[in-house]
């Protein structure tokens, strides 16, 4: 029994830090309908913006964990500003290949000048060590990263749903013509929430310093466990997105606990199930499927 | 614009034409003794993928520092004038790199090709090498099958092997005390293959393997794995993960607060490189095998600082492996005044070597295996680091003839 609570617990974990990273990738998608296949690079470079960040200017962690996403938001609305909003009223495949490009020139881009064997991180001291309740013992990293998620999925949801900004942001997408015809600048808003999404990968990426091995193929594996969280969520559905990473993060944690060469496989097996009985995901819209 | 591309075309064009003038009529001329009247030494390699920084570009230019050597040594003595050093990038593929070999073979006229990280791109060089019947000498591939079923007259195998790693660590750990262990291997060739020799070594060494779990390869989160690895409570965790993965684990190893429990960590395959990215601070203590180390006494050393004048880092035992490789080959044709294969092949056959990679090293003529002294490292902690890359303290030396496979067991048939 303590061990099913154990992992149940590690799945958690696991599974807020997926939704975390989802999470981006869902905003996105819900409000530009862009594909965001970068996003696993963009996860990466904020790993390695932390590092270097670390390693140059001595910017420990707290203060990556502000700085590198202000940085990549502003590498987002360039982003956006330059490519994207060119071909956004285009097939959402340039678009897709527009990301697709962008992840092969920042992983090169980033062995270029850091190598291929990846760069050290310093855990920040106060969260060294472990926490033990009763017989569950979990590193305080892990409860850190746990904790922290949830309240950033929290804040998101709420600035999307129960904000003037959030709500405008809704409208937009949902209903461009109408609230255009209500006097809002439809435009204004795409930039910034794709700066937004953009930030948010890169704030995983240094959430993830730490604890996983910051290489400039880091985003490469992690990107496709990222798109099964958001199908299985339904694509743009920011609730489906956190609920969906975590429900990946348990059942890879029990999958690696009882069938350990298969742990991998069945997120996969989990997506298909979800798929087969709700093909838009499990908060997805019908459109979007 | 067009003129002056002209002029430097004409220009290369006429220094190329001096310089084969020179190679077919100086000293060493040596009518018809070598091929194109030069000798031809090709690094194939991995120059951009995960193995780019233990071997790549740093292992062609050690292979560039045992030729300018070579020449130096030698000077109008030597056999041959001209000796070029080609390079190629593998890409970690064997289809690529058996294209690539061919390639280097025919085309690029290569004498000798060496390296060839990736054990199954190594197997596919192997076989390009027996059919063209051109020289292969493996340094930074680690499959033991090219002594083995796999193995031929042209190729010989230089720095370690998976046996051996298993035979260094997994002995020398258990007869240290670390009895009890639990093995987390990648599920793919290599790591079934070390899984499987570091069953057998630390059992012949009076120790118990506990269990032994599959991961996926490749894989980001090893949390649980260690945690169910742990329930068992063994002395010792013996990863068989590389590159990135192997990062990983260390790290969630460290976050899970294992060393503190009394539970070690010991490595199948690691290289300096691995520990200079993930730092000192995060490999404490950690134990692996290592077939060479550039801090071991004033001999490495002293080689290990001309390479840092040349690279700017120190080297890995790939990199020195490879200038060992290339010199005692330059050495041979030196001797033999020949490039021709098969007479280098003879030359090289049972021939004891000690240079400042292979020590008490033998090249054993039945299976190619080339054996010498390995090592059982250990990462110092932080505070003992006096330099940077002074990470290893080389805590047992395993003699050439207990480190690899015995010939008793090698199932090579090497025929003709």
């Amino acid at each position: 029994m303590n061990e099913i609570l154990q992992y149940t617990v590690q799945g958690l974990a696991a599974g807020s830090f997926y939704a975390l990273a989802a999470l981006g990738l869902a905003v996105i998608f819900g409000v530009l309908g862009v594909v965001n296949f970068a996003h696993g690079a963009v996860y990466m470079l904020g790993a390695v913006t932390a590092a270097v960040l670390l390693d140059t200017l001595g910017v420990n962690f707290w203060l990556a964990l502000i700085v590198v996403p202000v940085l990549l938001f502003i590498f987002g609305v360039l982003l956006e500003r330059v490519f994207i909003s060119r071909l956004i009223a285009l097939d959402p495949l340039y678009n897709f290949l527009l990301t697709f490009g962008l992840t092969l020139l920042l992983v090169d881009l980033v062995k270029r000048q850091y190598g291929v064997s990846g760069l050290p991180y310093t855990r920040p001291e106060m969260l060294s060590g472990q926490l033990q309740v009763g017989e569950i013992r979990l590193p305080t990293f892990q409860v850190f990263v746990l904790v922290f998620s949830v309240l950033v999925c929290l804040a998101v949801w709420l600035l999307l749903t129960r904000t003037k900004i959030g709500m405008i942001v809704r409208a937009s997408t949902e209903k461009a013509e109408l609230t255009r015809a209500l006097g809002v600048d439809v435009n204004k808003w795409v930039t910034p929430v794709f700066g937004f999404g953009i930030a948010l990968a890169g704030l995983a990426g240094v959430l993830a310093a730490p604890f996983r091995a910051i290489t400039a193929d880091m985003g490469s594996s992690f990107i496709i466990i990222l798109f099964a969280v958001v199908v299985i969520g339904g694509l743009g559905s920011i609730l489906g997105a956190v609920v969906a990473g975590f429900l990946v993060g348990l059942v890879e944690v029990f999958g690696q606990a009882y069938a350990p060469a298969l742990s991998q496989i069945v997120i996969f097996i989990l997506m298909a199930l979800v798929i087969l009985l709700r093909p838009a995901g499990l908060f997805g819209k019908e459109e979007h499927a | 614009m067009s003129t002056k591309r002209l002029v430097m075309t004409a220009a290369a064009a006429a220094g190329a034409l001096t310089l084969s003038a020179c190679g077919s009529g100086g000293p060493g001329g040596a009518d018809g003794e070598f091929t194109d009247d030069k000798v031809v030494l090709a690094v194939l390699n991995d120059a951009s993928g995960v193995y780019k920084d233990v071997s790549g570009p740093n292992s062609v230019k050690a292979v560039e520092m045992a030729v300018a050597d070579f020449q130096e040594k030698y000077g109008d003595e030597a056999v041959v004038d001209t000796i070029e050093v080609t390079s190629a990038d593998h890409q970690n593929k064997p289809d690529v790199a058996n294209t690539q070999a061919q390639a280097l073979y025919d085309r690029e006229m290569a004498d000798i090709i060496l390296d060839v990280p990736t054990s199954s791109a190594a197997l596919a060089v192997a076989t390009q090498a027996a059919e063209k019947k051109k020289l292969y000498i493996n340094i930074s591939g680690g499959t033991t099958e090219l002594t083995n079923a796999q193995c031929n007259k042209y190729t010989f195998h230089w720095a370690y092997d998976t046996y051996q790693l298993a035979q260094t660590t997994g002995t020398a750990v258990t007869e240290g005390g670390g009895t009890d262990w639990q093995i987390i291997y990648p599920d793919y060739a290599f790591g079934q293959d070390m899984n499987k020799n570091f069953t057998a070594a630390i059992e012949a060494a009076g120790g118990t393997v506990g269990g032994s779990i599959a991961t996926p390869f490749p894989n980001d989160n090893f949390s649980t794995f260690l945690t169910r690895a742990a329930a068992e409570d063994p002395d010792i965790i013996g990863t068989m993960q590389a590159g990135g993965d192997l990062i990983n684990l260390v790290k969630q190893y460290n976050e899970a607060g294992l060393k503190d429990q009394g539970i070690g960590l010991a490595v199948g395959l690691m290289f300096i490189t691995d520990i200079h990215s993930l730092g000192v601070e995060e490999m404490e203590g950690v134990q692996f095998a290592d077939a060479w180390y550039w801090n071991f006494d004033d001999e490495n050393r002293e080689w290990a600082d001309r390479f840092m004048e040349e690279t700017g880092v120190r080297p890995s035992f790939a990199n020195a492996g490879n200038y060992s490789a290339a010199m005692n080959y330059l050495e041979a044709i030196q001797e033999e005044g020949t490039d021709d294969a098969d007479t280098i092949v003879a030359h090289l056959e049972g021939k004891e070597i000690d240079d400042f990679f292979l020590r008490n090293g033998k090249v054993r003529a039945e299976d190619h295996r080339v054996i010498h002294d390995v090592y059982l490292a250990q990462v110092k902690a932080p505070g003992d680091v006096e330099e940077d890359w002074d990470y290893q303290e080389i805590i047992a030396t395993i003699p050439a003839e207990d480190a690899f496979m015995p010939l008793e067991q090698s199932t090579c048939e090497m025929g003709d």
